[in-house]
């Protein structure tokens, strides 16, 4: 079978794998999918939520038949110092309708599904296989790949790069760098399980009903970094993350960080009692815009973390991976249907698509967002939460002191610690990353 | 700078589904005498605590509670320092919740 050509291969049986797979083969486009798991998902990890919109672009009714976990109806942000916790909290009820909007997923489970589906549109899936290098002609073009199954090449017209954040093949063969350590984040996590009914009553949860939690401050102590709490249904997924520099940098334990984070006081009652049946970690791209390679070449794309395609600040990934996927996808079949070869001049095509979605409009929004958090992270992630928690408690506390004392107390305290222009320098910085 | 109590790194790596592939590490520490900056950072930065250092005072590398996040990768490939690979298809940790 694998003496067979291709009209593609791809990479990877994550979320921008299994999008560029369904959707060429969908296409009519004969598929090969190669992944080094087990299964598909057995190497995958998330938090992890999943978004329907994305995902309704892949599979429209993938609620009727898809392992998910709990939709999501709220959504806490928490700004931490080593005792309290400020936080902003939005429920709403809207986000209990037909089609929600967003879902927790256990990505082991979800993507063997996915995968699934995959296979149901005609792709040939062959999982426990690595693939070790690209298949290139004498002018360097990628023709196939090379594996650890067999002997000899598999050849395709052309190959897509899903092959996730830490991806060998495209940085070995020169056609990306490999991501340097300020510019991806290392977190890890643990699955804390407890009774349905537990969960539901610690997060004020009914039926199906979800919640996020997404923490910053004195946790990452100084490092650019969140921690997260995210409600499925038998198991709460608890992890926190840091640009792997800032761990290199300051000697800081990834465990170390975790089991502090799962100690802190508004954290502890939450996952009380419960029994943890994996640890897991993973890179994520924090680079943002900038650190975009180059996504075409002769023969092939990269789509998903391999590209790097991750919004830092809205915690968006997988649906950056699988609408990158789907485009490539979409792309390369457009290619295809017209007779076009698959030069990197006509693969381009992929870029200008994706340029046109939200993926690089997002991205490119928050360019300079990045280097900012990781240049003030002891501001952004120690000095001010510390400043905010004192000024709430001081706003709260009742003491006998006059209100107009506290308030000064409190302008003092922000001005000893930032200065004037300090202050006015982390707003305007802030507000001009942001816009 | 770590206050609080020593966390056993085994005990978590234990809820974990490894296939080793036995004699086939997927990540080699290159020979050194005395270990680089970066080789001394993964003492630390390793999720799944796989470097320590040997009574020589060298860095070892042990692959079987690896998690594969690749962060020793990018620590320690651009000088050289170790050597990474995926393990053979099939075989490394087996995620059942990811």
């Amino acid at each position: 079978m694998i003496d067979e050509r291709f009209d593609a291969i791809v990479v990877g049986a994550g979320m921008a794998g299994n999008a560029a797979a369904l959707t060429l083969a969908k296409r009519g486009m004969k598929v090969l999918q190669l992944e080094r798991g087990e299964y598909a998902g057995s190497k995958n990890v998330q938090g992890a939520i999943l978004y329907a919109d994305m995902m309704e672009k892949l599979i429209p009714d993938f609620r009727d038949e898809a392992p998910l976990e709990r939709h999501l109806v709220e959504q806490r942000f928490w700004m931490m110092d080593d005792r309290s916790h400020l936080g902003m909290q939005y429920r709403s009820e809207d986000f209990n309708e037909e089609r929600p909007n967003r879902y927790t997923i256990i990505r082991a489970q979800f993507d063997k599904w996915f995968s699934s589906k995959v296979r149901e549109a005609g792709a040939t899936v062959l999982c426990e296989t690595t693939v070790t290098e690209l298949a290139r002609d004498d002018r360097g073009r990628v023709i196939g790949v090379h594996t650890d199954r067999r002997d000899g090449e598999i050849h395709a017209d052309v190959v897509v790069l899903a092959e996730g954040v830490n991806g060998l093949l495209g940085t070995r063969a020169g056609l990306r760098a490999r991501p340097e350590p300020d510019k991806v984040a290392l977190a890890v996590k643990e699955m804390h399980f407890l009774p349905r009914e537990t969960i539901e009553a610690r997060f004020n949860l009914e039926g199906d009903e979800g919640l996020v939690i997404e923490a910053a401050g004195t946790i990452s102590r100084g490092m650019t970094g969140m921690g997260f709490i995210y409600a499925n249904k038998e198991c709460i997924s608890l992890g926190i993350g840091c640009l792997v520099a800032d761990f290199q940098r300051t000697g800081e334990t990834p465990y170390g960080l975790l089991d502090h984070f799962k100690r802190h006081p508004s954290v502890a009652p939450l996952i009380a009692g419960s029994e943890v049946k994996e640890y897991s970690a993973h890179l994520i791209p924090e680079g943002g815009y900038k650190a975009i390679p180059q996504l075409y070449g002769e023969g092939w794309v990269v789509a998903g973390d391999a590209a790097q395609l991750n919004n830092a600040v809205h915690r968006e990934g997988s649906n950056l991976a699988m609408t990158s996927g789907r485009i490539a996808a979409e792309a390369i079949s457009q290619l295809k249907s017209r007779g076009d070869r698959m030069t990197a001049k006509n693969l381009s095509l992929y870029k200008k698509m994706l340029d046109d979605s939200f993926v690089i409009k997002d991205l490119k929004k928050y360019k300079d967002l990045p280097t900012l958090m990781h240049t003030n992270s002891q501001n952004f992630f120690l000095t001010y939460p510390q400043l905010l928690s004192r000024a709430m408690q001081n706003f709260v506390r009742v003491d006998g002191t006059p209100k107009a004392e506290k308030e000064k107390m409190t302008l003092k305290s922000f001005v000893k610690a930032r200065s004037w222009t300090g202050l006015f320098g982390d707003a305007f910085r802030f507000a001009r990353a942001w816009r | 700078m770590n206050a609080e109590p020593s966390v056993r790194v085994e005990d978590k790596l234990y809820y974990n589904r490894y296939l080793v592939d036995v004699g086939r590490p997927h990540v080699k520490v290159r020979a050194h005498t005395t270990p680089s900056p970066q080789l001394l950072a993964l003492l630390k930065a390793c999720p799944a605590r796989c470097y320590e250092l040997n009574d020589k005072g060298q860095v070892e590398v042990t692959v079987d509670g690896c998690i594969e996040c690749g962060t020793c990768r990018v620590i320690g490939e651009p000088t050289g320092d170790i050597e990474w690979s995926y393990p053979r298809g099939g075989y490394g940790v087996l995620f059942k919740f990811g």
